[in-house]
């Protein structure tokens, strides 16, 4: 099982050994799978207040194997904006593209970097914007956030969230921006496949990435990829992509497993107070309407 | 020489702009922008501007307008803005960043009354908010004076003992809005005086730095120690491209302070912006009766200009301080700094001058002569100094 492991040059590493990120950390996963897809190609970082930046270690030492700029919290597309207009106006030397990847949790995605998301996708800027979505404020000890889904008990929704989770790939799917889509880091080859994809695109691409916490969601880190993959094939975590705004496409049709069995094993969905059923129903309902959206495609 | 009508909104538009043009043969131009009234005509001006190498980037607000002047510089570009009043409360805490990455971003601002009240007139309360945010600030008082320190800003800002972004502020309307004749920059003259823009920082994936992440208490000490250090060589290195500024364009560009028949002045008079202009003639006045009277324009606020201050005050008996802006629980700002500058020092009768404030034009209300002469004859027969004077409340 380690072959792999050993077969990674660490020049390739995104995220560096030695980094001191939480077991089970589902953010420091994508990392390393994002490091992969990107391999080779020319790419810098802009990444808000968020574990991700805390992930970088103290100065002057640094986890990432790539130029990385700390943005305030709202900030990131409008830094990363600024730093794909300088790459558009100085091509590098051997022509090829310069990335400027947004790397933001969901705090900066979904609350405090709405408006400057929504800005950065409406103009189309070259950018690719990466949420790894955790459900909370983990960096500050597991606060709601408004992609934390509904029932789930936060410190500041401490008998369960009352609102459900936005639908982020709606949202920026209304931008019709060129490419959005779902990433799990249970499905590595779709995780690679969809990345790559998308640096064939140019303009704004979204993607969300479910990203366990174990603190936060008050789970075992050693069962973190076996929780996302229940969460794909349940459906509560369906793994999609969106061209254009329009163009709906489902790349793992969930398997029938019960979403019980998701929200079952998160101590954050526990204290008797969750109604199952009606978290189920929900889920149901969300993946006919994501059905019947890639049917119109 | 290219004499023209114009606002200080052009006037600030026009050398920015060309100040960017100017950096074609290095890593191009960027602007975040953003309006928001009275500087909008200035970044409508860069918007149209057709730049070689450059990209204006019309955000959704002001935080996002210094983002990407922020993300700009750190890939080397040369970036500047404009903004207001609340617009630069919003901004607020982008335009921290800027000075603690050490960024040449240019920025002007017209000073405009904080709200609410909702108010567009004149008022200092805005800019002065980041007394404390590491930038340098200019107070212009004329359009001219705006057109050539848009372009001395990016000198000093890009000097590599400087590093600093820099702020070109002007009262709303009086300058922004108010035409009168510039001699206007060309590209030539300002291909000449402004070299290419080298961020010696700025990102490269042959060092993959991550700029801005977590550092421990001793670090970030060196860091802020490293900036007072900037802000300490501002002075001297202000007086090398003023000079280079006459060589190129054949005319002055004021200093950190101006003074105005000072010699032998048992009284002066400390103002910034377009207050100082209006103060000059009454100093006029004044001298034409034989008072020993002159005025200091304080136009550099940070660094405060204290050596300067203490030279041209070394004969003053008694100082007025006027401010356009308020702080609450305190009085003027500028006050507050002049006398903060003066303590502990002694004029050249041995003694500590007197220093009393007087807020003018609070809000946007025109400074005009009849309250400058009211601050001359309550300097003239004051003892002491007190708190400060509201000046122009009508009964």
């Amino acid at each position: 099982m380690n072959t792999a492991v050993a077969e990674v040059r660490l020049d390739d590493c995104l995220l560096r050994p030695g980094n001191t990120n939480c077991g089970g950390c589902g953010m420091s996963v994508g990392l390393t799978m994002l490091g992969r897809a990107l391999a080779g190609e020319h790419y810098s970082m802009v990444i808000p207040a968020c574990c991700g930046i805390v992930a970088a270690g103290m100065y002057p030492t640094t986890s990432y194997n790539v130029p990385v700029v700390a943005s305030t919290f709202a900030s990131a597309p409008a830094f990363a904006a600024g730093v794909a207009a300088v790459n558009a106006l100085n091509p590098a030397a051997d022509g090829r593209p310069e990335h400027v990847i947004c790397w933001a949790g969901d705090g900066g995605t979904y609350d405090i970097g709405m408006a400057t998301l929504s800005a950065a996708a409406e103009r189309n800027e070259n950018l690719l914007y990466i949420c790894y979505d955790n459900e909370i404020y983990g960096n500050t000890g597991g606060q709601r956030s408004s992609a934390t889904p509904a029932a789930a008990r936060t410190t500041t929704t401490p008998r369960g969230k009352g609102e459900g989770k936005k639908d982020i790939i709606g949202i920026m799917a209304a931008h019709r921006v060129p490419y959005a889509a779902t990433l799990s880091i249970a499905h590595p080859d779709d995780f690679r496949e969809k990345i790559r994809k998308a640096l064939g695109i140019r303009g704004f691409r979204f993607f969300l990435i479910h990203a366990p916490c174990p603190t936060g969601w008050k789970t075992e880190p050693a069962e973190s990829i076996e929780l996302v993959r229940l969460a794909v094939r349940s459906g509560v975590f369906p793994l999609y992509e969106v061209v254009d705004g329009v163009e709906y496409r489902i790349n793992a049709e969930p398997d029938g497993t019960d979403p019980a069995e998701y929200f079952g094993r998160q101590k954050r969905f526990g204290g008797g107070a969750v109604d199952l059923e009606a978290l189920g129903r929900a889920v149901a309902d969300r993946n006919r309407r994501l059905q019947q959206l890639a049917k119109m495609t | 020489m290219n004499m023209q009508l114009v606002t200080g909104n052009h006037a600030a538009g026009h050398s920015m702009s060309l100040a960017g043009e100017a950096n074609r043969a290095a890593r191009g131009a960027v602007c975040g922008i953003y309006p928001i009234t009275p500087q909008t005509e200035i970044v409508e001006y860069v918007a149209r501007f057709p730049f070689t190498k450059g990209r204006v980037v019309p955000v959704e607000s002001e935080h996002s307008a210094m983002g990407v002047c922020i993300g700009a510089a750190l890939n080397g570009a040369r970036t500047f803005t404009a903004s207001s009043s609340n617009g630069l409360a919003y901004m607020a805490e982008n335009v921290m960043v800027a000075a603690f990455y050490r960024l040449p971003v240019v920025m002007a601002a017209v000073n405009r009354t904080l709200g609410p009240p909702w108010n567009i007139w004149a008022d200092q309360g805005d800019t002065l908010m980041f007394r404390d945010f590491a930038w340098v600030q200019f107070y212009c008082d004329s359009n001219q004076d705006v057109a050539d320190t848009a372009l001395l800003a990016f000198r000093l800002a890009e000097d590599p003992r400087i590093l600093l972004p820099v702020m070109v502020c002007m009262d709303a309307f009086i300058v922004s809005h108010t035409a009168m004749e510039v001699e206007l920059a060309s590209q030539e003259q300002v291909d000449r005086y402004l070299p290419p823009c080298v961020v010696p920082h700025r990102i490269d994936e042959r060092r993959p730095v991550t700029i801005g992440g977590m550092a421990l208490p001793q670090d970030t000490l060196s860091q802020r120690l490293e900036l007072d250090e900037a802000m300490r060589r501002v002075p001297d290195v202000l007086e090398e491209h003023r000079a280079a500024f006459r060589e190129v364009f054949g005319r002055d560009v004021s200093g950190a302070v101006e003074a105005y028949r000072t010699e032998d002045a048992e009284r002066i008079f400390v103002a910034s912006g377009t207050v100082a202009t209006t103060l000059r003639d009454v100093v006029d006045e004044c001298r034409a009766r034989g008072e020993r009277v002159g005025m200091v324009r304080i136009k550099l606020f940070r660094p405060f200009p204290r050596r300067e201050l203490r030279e041209l005050c070394a004969g003053a008996q008694k100082i007025a301080v006027l401010d356009r802006n308020y702080a609450a629980g305190t009085g003027g700002i500028f006050c507050q700094e002049v006398r903060a500058s003066l303590q502990g020092w002694h004029g050249a009768d041995g003694n500590f001058p007197l220093v009393q404030g007087y807020l003018t034009g609070v809000g946007g209300g025109d400074v005009i002569p009849p309250i400058v002469r009211e601050v001359v004859a309550d300097l003239a027969r004051r003892e002491a100094a007190g708190e400060p004077l509201w000046m122009g409340i009508e009964a």
